[in-house]
């Protein structure tokens, strides 16, 4: 009965974004307009076609891990770790160990990790010492970290945040591509709703920025070429955009079943009121221009809620910028809102953070619900030249100060998967 | 009648390719577990492996396929034809009626592996244009949605060795969403060179040399696991749908699911087994069953001493009581474990084992150690098998049960 339906809110927030520092700098950095792409300081970029990346300048020790967490973890993991600390801390809830009287059930807590690629950078690097740079297929064990393992099998990630916040409900990692950091949110508020779970952190990282993570998207000329400008080269829905910026980071939100944040007084960004996705079963990587399984996603994340299209006043873009992304997403917003497309206000955050596949997902629900709960929608930066195909609002360059009741964010990925979910102001839901 | 049912199955496993050559194979008592092919893993202290020596992928996968994935993904588009021809699951006239759920372990390692060294040993132009999609966890799943025109909510999950039942769990939620059908379960192929070495520094690998000495699971000399290849997709329809479509065959059905994590560390399990207990209870209630109504449990079956003595800790609090001890069950013991794979291939042989109502033994288990409220079955033996429960770990403290029925309506029986 829709009375006993059990609903959702984000009750705290934690960010690890390129250019900034946790969830208040990453927010002033939106806010801002600014952007973190640069040229790569990884490694050497003179081989590579795309040789910028926005960048996370990232100790994991200096935000408060471990020396044994940092020596075993790749940096997804890590990255995760300290979004979740800071996630956790920002919900005042008491997890783990000593918690106290209001902490919630540990067999109540559960966690869904997003990530694209999991560990690629440390399985990348491990393997040019055990195989001598590429010299031997039969790689040598002697090289071979004790932790490689940890770093094949990306559920790890999951094991270290459960372990970090005492967590016993179901863990998973979710990894559907660049839309993992959406699906990831959404599992995780299917496992509340279904009434398995009061409290779930829910969030993506990955870590893409090395060789092989570049090198094949290269070959595909997905990133871009602005190699000359850094700075703009991430330009979506501009009729200049050449392909997307990769970058990296984490985001972790905790949701929790909407009484058991009452219950404690919890401040609340937002309600989670609906989670779709679909496939396009069409191409791996390619997109048909009409949007129609995007569409289709965003028309039943909205029922879910039973939303009218009306009431959307902000739609967190894709956006990667790659040329038929944009087109594609353009004309998904156009055939799920209708009439309403007209009005929406619509921006993308890589162009100041990049493309950091999965986990950019969470980020972008993490800058989404920021948006809703504080009544500023943040720009699509570089946005300089139109294009006739991409023809709605995009928040050019500056934020806006707007309230909205009813927030998307959408995102597509390789395999075809496309992901909506929507965020409605707490303040509407209670009325 | 509503619920989840089982209604097709693939199988592509080291004891055979499909579903009745690999149960053929487990009553026939031929332990697939043999020296490896394909390269000389003695540096790796390891020698032997669960291949699956007769999967032909030609005879699977279209040319223009094969080249832009992973074996793993073969694998997978092999076992999800097999599961769609086995349920006679025609193309719905809705494309978003059908979704793909699947779980991965560890990806497209072989080709993966090729193309970083191709990139190391002589530079970025080497790596090809298919790895930005052949490597990733995701591959499989999209690949299948792709080939199939399957356009249902598609997901995939990675909890290790859990992940087959897991993907099930999840497959539930998008059901239980309006979805009326979903392909889960999955495969994992983890015999080259760099992916073995990585599952190696697990440390939960046996070193023996002879098949007999080294997955023994529940024996007093077990000495860990080994590797093995492939897994199972299976097709899932809610009830009245495969009953409106005229489905013709019901293997079971999906009667409960509980999840939990030990959350206790980041390899080492929780020495009290609480947690996998706790996935078993919940599971159980959630079928609305008791401890007394199960006829068989399929176990993880790790294969370290620690790991079947919390195995059997966790089967002892929740099965301890009843009047007799719960018959328990391995099949992996002749495979080797197949990660994600594996849990998915353990619920098809469960499935198969309450068709026929045999329940094959465990390999190689010559002196089983003390289990209190136990039976390990350690010969093939007839049973009438009206409810099983297939249990699974995933490393650094994944638990997962899901509990199959026996499906009575008009269908009849697989």
């Amino acid at each position: 009965m829709d009375t006993e339906r059990r609903r959702v809110v984000i009750t705290g927030i934690g960010v690890v974004a390129p250019g900034s520092m946790g969830r208040e700098g990453f927010w002033d950095m939106l806010t801002a307009g600014r952007t973190a792409t640069r040229r790569i300081t990884f490694f050497d970029p003179g081989p590579f076609r795309s040789q910028v990346a926005a960048e996370v300048d990232f100790d994991g020790v200096r935000l408060g891990l471990t020396a044994q967490e940092v020596h075993r973890n790749d940096r997804f993991v890590q990255m995760a770790l300290v979004a979740a600390d800071e996630a956790v801390a920002d919900s005042g809830l008491s997890l783990g160990a000593g918690g106290g009287d209001d902490a919630p059930d540990p067999d109540r807590v559960g966690i869904t990790l997003g990530s694209a690629v999991g560990a690629t950078m440390r399985l990348e690097k491990e393997y040019v010492a055990v195989s001598d740079a590429g010299a031997h297929w039969l790689v040598d064990p002697r090289y071979a970290s004790r932790f490689l393992h940890h770093a094949l099998v990306p559920s790890c990630g999951a094991t270290e945040l459960a372990v970090r916040f005492g967590a016993h409900g179901p863990a998973t990692v979710v990894s559907t591509g660049c839309t993992s950091g959406i699906d990831a949110v959404g599992y995780g508020s299917q496992l509340i709703e279904d009434g398995d779970a009061d409290v779930v952190l829910s969030g993506a990282s990955d870590a893409p920025i090395s060789p092989i993570s570049m090198a094949c998207f290269d070959t595909i000329r997905a990133t871009t070429a602005c190699n000359s400008d850094p700075e703009h080269a991430a330009k979506p829905f501009d009729a200049r955009r050449d392909g997307f910026v990769m970058g990296e980071g984490a985001a972790v939100l905790v949701l929790e079943e909407l009484q058991h944040a009452r219950r404690r007084g919890a401040t609340i960004y937002c309600e989670v009121t609906g989670y779709a996705n679909r496939c396009n079963a069409f191409h791996m990587t390619g997109l048909r221009p009409d949007g129609v399984e995007m569409a289709e996603a965003i028309g039943r994340a909205l029922d879910q809620g039973r939303t009218d299209p009306a009431e959307v006043g902000y739609v967190n873009a894709h956006g990667s910028g790659t040329k038929q992304n944009d087109r594609h997403e353009t004309a998904a917003v156009k055939r799920s809102l209708g009439p309403a497309a007209q009005q929406v206000a619509m921006s993308s955050i890589k162009s100041m953070v990049g493309h950091s596949l999965g986990a950019i997902g969470s980020i972008e629900i993490a800058a989404t619900a920021l948006a809703v709960h504080r009544g500023v929608l943040p720009p699509t930066a570089n946005y300089e030249v139109p294009d006739p195909e991409c023809d709605l609002d995009y928040v050019p360059n500056t934020a806006r100060e707007q309230k909205v009741d009813v927030a998307i964010s959408v995102g597509s990925g390789f395999g075809g998967f496309q992901s909506a979910i929507v965020l409605a102001s707490a303040s509407r839901r209670a009325s | 009648m509503s619920g989840l049912l089982v209604t097709g199955m693939g199988v592509v496993a080291p004891t055979g390719v499909g579903a009745e050559a690999h149960w053929a194979s487990l009553l026939r008592g031929e332990p697939a577990i043999r020296p490896i092919q394909g390269f000389d893993p003695a540096r790796y202290g390891i020698s032997l492996a669960g291949q699956v020596l007769d999967f032909v992928p030609t005879d699977h996968v279209a040319p223009q396929l094969l080249v832009q994935t992973d074996r793993w993904t073969w694998m997978s588009l092999a076992a999800a034809t097999l599961a769609a021809e086995d349920a006679g699951y025609d193309d719905p006239e809705d494309a978003y009626a059908t979704s793909v759920f699947l779980a991965a372990g560890s990806g497209g390692n072989e080709f993966s592996q090729h193309e970083i060294q191709g990139l190391w040993a002589k530079g970025p132009k080497s790596v090809g244009a298919y790895q930005s999609i052949a490597w990733f966890y995701a591959a499989s799943t999209g690949q299948i949605s792709i080939r199939d025109g399957r356009k249902g909510p598609s997901g995939v999950v990675v909890s290790e060795g859990a992940g087959g039942l897991d993907s099930i769990g999840w497959a539930r939620r998008v059901v239980r969403r309006g979805t009326p059908a979903v392909l889960v379960g999955g495969t994992e192929a983890g015999l080259c060179p760099y992916a073995l070495l990585c599952t190696e520094t697990s440390g939960r690998l046996s070193t023996a040399e002879r098949a007999e000495d080294a997955y023994k699971p529940f024996d007093r000399r077990a000495s860990g696991h080994v590797v093995g290849e492939g897994g199972a997709i299976l097709l899932l329809e809610e009830a009245d749908a495969a009953r409106a479509r005229g489905v013709q065959q019901v293997w079971g059905e999906v009667a409960g699911y509980g999840a939990t994590h030990d959350a206790y560390h980041h390899e080492a399990p929780a020495p009290d087994a609480t947690q996998y207990a706790r996935a078993i209870r919940l599971s159980l209630a959630d079928a609305g069953v008791t401890p007394e109504d199960v006829d068989l449990v399929v176990a993880d079956a790790a294969g370290t001493p620690e790991l079947d003595a919390h195995e059997l800790q966790a089967l002892a609090s929740v099965f301890g009581r009843r009047r007799t001890p719960v018959p328990v069950t391995a099949p992996s013991s002749w495979t080797g474990r197949l990660m994600a794979g594996g849990s998915a291939l353990n619920v098809a042989t469960a499935l198969l084992a309450m068709r026929d109502g045999i329940v094959p033994g465990i390999a190689h288990l010559d002196d089983p150690v003390e289990a209190e409220g136990v039976d390990l079955v350690q010969r093939t033996r007839v049973l009438d098998l009206e409810v099983v429960v297939v249990l699974a770990r995933g490393f650094g403290g994944f638990n997962s049960s899901l509990v199959l029925r026996r499906h009575v309506g008009e269908e009849g029986a697989a």
